[in-house]
């Protein structure tokens, strides 16, 4: 078993003032009109060729991503395998998925080109399909990176209930037993439920657990932009299931979510959140990503119509009584920012982010002016989205392109820590409130 | 009485010539039929047949081309009505290519957009097909 230790990079105090003094300005670049709860939505607009702005991908070197004044970032482990999403386990243990899928099949010229293109702008390393174990024995943030299981599908979403350790699969979700303090699995997961895995378009399975741990929300996305693979790719697809965990029996919890590519419980409540990226292809500005509280039995809209009751003409057949049941989300993140990752924030983290949710935001390529490439937090105020979103992590990507990162999973520890899941330099990124870090007592694990 | 035969001069095009030229036909004529039974059923597979006919018929249209503008720009072998043959053809390639870019579009934002494209390119082939079979090839040297 690999097991070294990662070198720390900080921001100190004097190196994130001009710095925090830019990220105002990519806020004001994403369009203040397009965020929070009644986003302008432009005409639908398509030219001849679709707007493609690729990442240019380049190494950290020295640098890391901005972080604002008072806090500090590290990178905790690097040379991961595309990861994805993260997990606090409660001796403070980091989990990490890691995995690259989806076998969706190239239908028309236009998806040949379109994926040469695209994957510029991606890792090259091919997908771990294990979830790596970070430890960090004496708390001084350096963690040890241990492999805690091999062998998996693509997987992506994470969930502790008491010792069973849940992880979705890009085909099914699978249980460990789990122990506190384990650094490896005890043997091959046993399958929970089969999901649906058909050409999987979008294969990531974004999971959490009901609040009494009862069930698993399991994220599905849809098998295309937008019906582009025929209307049949879609059953089952572009929903929210609610698994029962003990007996893998699941319903449909919410309907018409393109794709909800992370959920997570808001703290003191049974209720579910999630992160949904729109369809592209109409504009710039056209379909917001959001968050949304999740209703149960409601539907969001995809494929018939967006943002409510905006018709999509792009589908056929229509269906008029779906769309006129759609509605509305409840906040605008901005068209195209890609957001992959949402957590709620804890007191640990400082008050002026003790209140909202962490959103990671994997950034744009269909359009001219990128945006996304970075971690914003959403403040919140009597359980709701309140005001504009603050910038948290940034400095992901350059103004002429040159891309070091782009963040997936954001995951909020209890102790007072942003981690954040970078699958283009396969890095695992730690926040933390500079004063903090400094007092944090070492985490007793058991051997 | 005798009959002098200018071997000069030949009603036909070159065999090679003649297969992108005639060959363009079935493949544009494809997407059009894919593209109607598309608007017809809504089942998205023939929206994607449509778009590689297109392909198909432009990588044929280009070698037809090339024939064309090499007899256009050698004065010693430019017939008389290679011009308007060369012509049609040329725009029946960039109406197609045109049309290949309008079905990259997902789903039915290609429609109807992409049906109308496909009939007009079918009938410029059509034209082009026409003229080019009767426009003399002409061999050898002065």
């Amino acid at each position: 078993m690999k097991n070294h230790r990662m070198k720390t990079k900080t921001v100190g105090w004097l190196a994130a003032i001009p710095l925090s003094a830019m990220m105002g300005v990519c806020v004001g670049q994403a369009g203040p009109s397009q965020v929070g709860p009644d986003p302008t939505l432009p005409k639908p607009e398509r030219g001849l060729l679709p707007d493609m702005v690729i990442a240019k991908p380049a190494p950290w070197g020295d640098k890391t991503p901005t972080v604002p004044d008072g806090y500090t970032i590290t990178a905790i482990a690097t040379d991961l395998k595309i990861p994805r999403q993260t997990l606090i386990l409660p001796n403070g243990d980091i989990l990490v998925a890691e995995g690259k899928g989806g076998n969706a099949p190239n239908l028309k010229p236009k998806d040949v080109i379109a994926g040469i293109i695209k994957a510029r702008g991606t890792s090259s390393v091919k997908g771990g399909d294990r979830l790596t174990l970070l430890r960090d024995t004496d708390g001084d943030g350096n963690y040890d990176v241990l492999t805690f299981a091999e062998n998996l599908n693509a997987p992506y979403g994470l969930a502790l209930v008491d010792n069973n350790l849940y992880v979705a699969n890009q085909d099914a979700v699978v249980r460990f037993d789990y122990q506190p303090g384990q650094s490896k699995a005890s043997g091959p997961p046993e399958t929970v439920t089969p999901l649906p895995s058909d050409i999987n378009h979008h294969w990531t399975k974004a999971m959490t657990a009901s609040a009494d741990g009862q069930y698993l929300y399991v994220g599905i996305g849809s098998n295309s932009n937008i019906t582009e693979r025929g209307m049949t790719a879609e059953v089952d697809r572009a929903r929210v299931w609610r698994i029962n965990a003990r007996t893998g029996e699941h319903k449909s919890y919410a309907t018409g979510l393109r794709n909800p590519t992370a959920l997570t419980i808001q703290p003191g409540t049974d209720q579910l959140w999630a992160v949904v990226n729109e369809r592209d292809e109409i504009g710039p500005n056209l379909v917001p990503d959001y968050l949304t509280s999740v209703q149960e039995g409601a539907f969001y809209g995809w494929p018939y119509s967006y943002w409510g009751k905006n018709v999509d003409e792009r589908v056929r057949p229509q269906d008029p009584a779906k769309v006129a049941s759609a509605i509305k989300p409840d906040y605008s993140l901005g068209s195209h920012v890609a957001a992959l990752g949402v957590d709620f924030s804890n007191e640990a983290m400082g008050a002026q982010f003790a209140d909202g949710a962490f959103v990671g935001e994997h950034g744009s390529w269909n359009r001219k002016d990128p945006v996304g490439y970075k971690v914003v937090f959403v403040p919140f105020r009597d359980g709701k989205p309140f005001g504009a979103p603050v910038d948290f992590v940034a400095g992901f990507r350059d103004k002429d392109g040159t891309t070091r990162g782009r963040p997936v999973g954001v995951t909020v520890d209890p102790k007072g820590a942003l981690i954040v899941a970078d699958d283009l330099s396969n890095t695992i990124w730690r926040v933390t409130p500079t004063q903090a870090a400094k007092s944090q007592q070492p985490v007793a694990v058991a051997q | 009485m005798n009959t002098i035969i200018h071997h000069r001069y030949a009603l036909t095009v070159h065999p090679v010539h003649a297969i992108f030229l005639a060959g363009m036909l079935p493949w544009f004529l494809g997407a059009a039929l894919a593209d109607a039974a598309y608007a017809q059923t809504f089942d998205i597979q023939w929206n994607n047949f449509a778009s590689w006919f297109l392909v198909g018929g432009l990588v044929f249209g280009a070698f037809a081309l090339l024939f064309a503008v090499v007899d256009v720009f050698r004065p010693s072998q430019r017939a008389r009505g290679i011009i308007p043959y060369a012509l049609v053809l040329l725009a029946a390639w960039i109406v197609a290519f045109f049309n290949a870019l309008i079905h990259a579009r997902d789903a039915w934002a290609s429609m109807p957009t992409g049906l109308i494209l496909s009939i007009v390119v079918v009938v410029l082939t059509f034209v082009a097909v026409g003229l080019g079979f009767r426009t003399p090839h002409i061999r050898g040297a002065v």
